[in-house]
C-alpha cells in the first residue's frame, strides 16, 4: 500500500477519548499488588490539571471471576450497570478503567446490550430489584493507558527524562505487551484496532524510545485466568510468558511495556520464576529485563521519584534502566516505609541481583 | 435439536460467539492453550454446531473445555466471526450447573476458584485480596511479595494507599452498603444458587473419592487435592 493510503485508512483506526471529567474505575491486581501504579496515574492527570472522580463506593467489576468462570454473565452485567450508575449519579459521563479485564469486560458488556437489547432491560430489572439504582450508559469508555496515550506529547513536554541512554544518546530499546482483552475482542475500541494497536508503542516512540518489534509480540502472557490461579495449571502460564521471552531475547530488549495489570506481573514474576527454575536470565548482562507500566515510564519521564511509584515492588530490578536513563535515585531508600522507616530487605533471590 | 443445545442457546454469548464455523482450524492455529495442551477449539466448535446432545454431554464432561485461557485471540481472527472462546464461556457455565464440571480434573478446580476468587467478592469488594495470597499457594510471588506482606500497611502507607480504611483510594475498605448490594446482585443474578451447585456437587464428588470436604475454606483435603493435583495427560508431547 502506498503511504498516502495508509494515511487514508488510518483515521478509522482511531478511538474517541475523553478529554476531561472522568470517573475512574479502579483494578483489583494493581491495588493489591503494586498500588503505586493507580496512585502515579491521579498524580499525572493532577499535574496535567484533568477532573477525575475516585468513588470508594465502587468495587471490582468481577472481571476475574467472571473469566474464571464462577461468576455469572448476569451477574457481571449488573455489577457493571451498578457502575455506571454511581458515575450517574455523580454527573459523569466518562469511564476510565484502570484494569484490562475489566476493560474488555465493560466493553463486552456494552457490545451485548447492543447486540441483545433485552439484556440491557433485564439488567436494569436485576440493578433495580437489588439496589434501587438506575444508569445511564456511558459516552465514552477508556482504558486508563488511553488517557497517558492522549496526553503523550503534553507529558513529553513537561518531562525532564528521556527513553534514551544518557551516556551516549541512542534510543533505548523496548517491547510493548498489550493486554488480550484492551483490542482482541473489540478491536474498534482500541488505539490502532487489533491490527496496529499503538497505545503503547506511541508512548515509547514519544518519549524518545526505539520499539523493537519480535516474532510473538501478540501472544497473550499465559495468565488465563484459572490457568494461574490454580497451582496444577501454571504450567500453561509460564510456557506462554517463556515463549515471549525467548522470542524477544535476540534482540536485546531494555525495557517491556505493558498496559494489563496481569501481563506486568507475570512478565515481571516468570522471569524470577525461570531464573530460579533453569538459572536462565534474560536481558542484557543477565540482569533481567525491567518490566514497566505507561504510568510508570511517563511518571519516570517526568522526573517522579520511582520509589514513589512503587519500583521496589517489581522482582525484576529496574535500576538498570534508570541508570541508562540518567533517573537519580536513592538505593538506600528503596525498601524504606514513609519517613524512611526500617522495614528490613528482602531476601535475595538465587540468581537475580535485587 | 437437544435439551442441552437449548440449554446453550440460552447463553448470549453462545449466540453471539456460534454463527457458522466452516472448521477451517484458523482459531486452533492462533490459540495459545492448543500450543500447549491436548486441545483444538476447532473440534469443540464443530461438535456444538451439530447440535448433538451426546457430543455436547462429553464436553461438559471432559477436560477439554476448562484448557481455553480467554484470550479470546479466535474471536480476532476467525474468518466467518465466530468467537470459540464465548462458546467456551457458554459451555463451562453450563458444565456447572449440570454438576458435570466435576467429572473431570480441570473441571473439579472450579471449587477453588469459587472459595478462592467468588467469595472474595462477597466479603471484600475485590476479586483478590493481598492478605490471603501467600507464596505457598503462589510462589512465584517471590521474595519481595514475602517483604511486602509482612509491611503489608507500612508498604501501603508509603505507596499513598487507603489500606483498610473508610474513604477513597487504594485498596479501601469497601463500606458495608456497598458490599451488601454487591450480595444482593449476586443473590438477584443467579450467582449465589451457582456457588451452591458448585458447593454441593464437590460435596458428593469428595464423598465418591473419600476426600476430607469441610464445606468452606481453603485448606480441607478436597480443596487441596484440586487445587493442585494434575495427573500430567493434559499437554502435548
Amino acid at each position: 500500500m502506498k503511504k498516502e493510503g495508509k494515511r487514508m485508512v488510518w483515521p478509522a483506526y482511531q478511538k474517541n477519548i475523553a478529554d476531561d471529567h472522568y470517573y475512574y474505575s479502579r483494578s483489583c491486581i494493581r491495588q493489591n499488588f503494586y498500588p503505586g501504579t493507580e496512585h502515579t496515574f491521579l498524580r499525572i492527570l493532577g499535574q496535567l490539571n484533568k477532573d477525575i472522580c475516585d468513588d470508594p463506593r465502587h468495587t471490582t467489576c468481577t472481571g476475574i471471576g467472571y473469566h474464571t468462570d464462577v461468576v455469572p454473565f448476569e451477574t457481571a452485567m449488573t455489577v457493571i450497570a451498578r457502575h455506571f450508575a454511581l458515575m450517574t449519579g455523580l454527573g459523569y459521563e466518562n469511564m476510565i478503567t484502570s484494569c484490562i479485564t475489566s476493560f474488555g469486560l465493560y466493553s463486552e458488556v456494552l457490545e451485548t446490550w447492543k447486540e441483545f437489547p433485552e439484556s440491557e432491560e433485564k439488567t436494569r430489572e436485576y440493578l433495580r430489584k437489588a439496589t434501587g439504582r438506575e444508569f445511564n450508559i456511558p459516552k465514552d469508555l477508556s482504558h486508563a493507558s488511553d488517557i497517558i496515550y492522549k496526553f503523550r506529547k503534553e507529558i513529553s513536554a513537561l518531562g525532564t527524562h528521556r527513553l534514551t541512554d544518557i551516556h551516549t544518546g541512542r534510543k533505548l530499546r523496548a517491547v510493548e505487551h498489550i493486554g488480550c482483552h484492551y483490542s482482541k475482542m473489540f478491536p474498534s475500541r482500541g488505539v490502532g484496532g487489533a491490527e496496529f494497536p499503538c497505545v503503547l508503542s506511541g508512548l515509547i516512540e514519544e518519549f524518545g524510545g526505539e520499539v523493537v518489534d519480535y516474532p510473538e509480540r501478540r501472544l497473550c502472557c499465559g495468565f488465563g485466568f484459572r490457568q494461574y490461579f490454580i497451582k496444577a495449571n501454571r504450567g500453561f502460564s509460564v510456557a506462554c510468558s517463556k515463549k515471549k521471552f525467548e522470542s524477544m531475547a535476540p534482540y536485546e530488549p531494555e525495557l517491556i511495556l505493558t498496559n494489563c495489570p496481569g501481563c506486568f506481573y507475570f512478565l515481571d514474576r516468570w522471569q524470577y520464576v525461570i531464573s530460579e527454575m533453569e538459572g536462565v536470565l534474560y536481558g542484557m548482562r543477565n540482569q533481567g529485563i525491567p518490566v514497566l507500566t505507561y504510568e510508570e515510564l511517563a511518571g519516570l519521564v517526568l522526573g517522579y521519584d520511582p520509589w514513589d511509584m512503587g519500583m521496589q515492588m517489581h522482582q525484576i530490578p529496574v535500576e538498570p534502566l534508570l541508570d541508562k536513563m540518567g533517573i537519580s535515585y536513592d538505593p538506600e531508600a528503596k525498601y524504606k516505609g514513609l519517613k524512611g522507616l526500617d522495614l528490613g530487605v528482602p531476601l535475595q533471590p538465587r540468581q537475580l541481583a535485587i | 435439536m437437544g435439551a442441552l443445545y437449548d440449554l446453550l442457546q440460552e447463553d448470549y454469548r453462545f449466540r453471539e460467539g456460534m454463527k457458522a464455523c466452516i472448521n477451517c482450524g484458523t482459531c486452533t492455529a492462533i490459540c495459545p492453550a492448543a500450543s500447549f495442551y491436548n486441545y483444538e477449539p476447532r473440534s469443540i466448535m464443530a461438535c456444538v454446531q451439530q447440535r448433538d446432545d451426546k457430543c455436547i454431554a462429553e464436553l461438559l464432561r471432559g477436560e477439554e473445555i476448562w484448557y481455553c485461557a480467554e484470550c479470546m485471540s479466535c474471536k480476532t481472527r476467525c474468518p466467518r466471526g465466530n468467537a470459540p472462546g464465548l462458546v467456551i464461556t457458554a459451555l463451562r457455565s453450563l458444565s456447572q450447573r449440570t454438576g458435570m464440571f466435576t467429572c473431570s480434573e480441570k473441571g473439579r478446580q472450579q471449587l477453588a476458584i469459587k472459595r478462592m476468587i467468588g467469595e472474595t467478592i462477597l466479603s471484600h469488594g475485590y476479586c483478590v485480596y493481598a492478605e490471603h495470597v501467600d507464596t505457598v499457594k503462589f510462589p512465584e510471588q517471590g521474595p519481595v511479595w514475602d517483604w511486602i506482606r509482612a509491611h503489608l500497611p507500612e508498604v501501603m502507607e508509603r505507596l499513598g494507599a487507603n489500606f483498610q480504611k473508610e474513604g477513597a483510594g487504594n485498596l479501601r475498605k469497601i463500606d458495608d452498603n456497598t458490599l451488601k448490594e454487591l450480595s444482593a446482585i449476586f443473590k438477584t443474578t443467579g450467582a449465589l444458587d451457582l456457588f451452591d451447585t458448585i458447593e454441593k456437587a464437590s460435596a458428593e464428588k469428595a464423598k465418591e473419592m473419600g476426600v476430607e470436604f469441610t464445606g468452606h475454606g481453603t485448606t480441607d483435603g478436597y480443596f487441596t487435592k484440586v487445587f493442585t493435583e494434575n495427573n500430567q495427560t493434559h499437554t502435548r508431547e
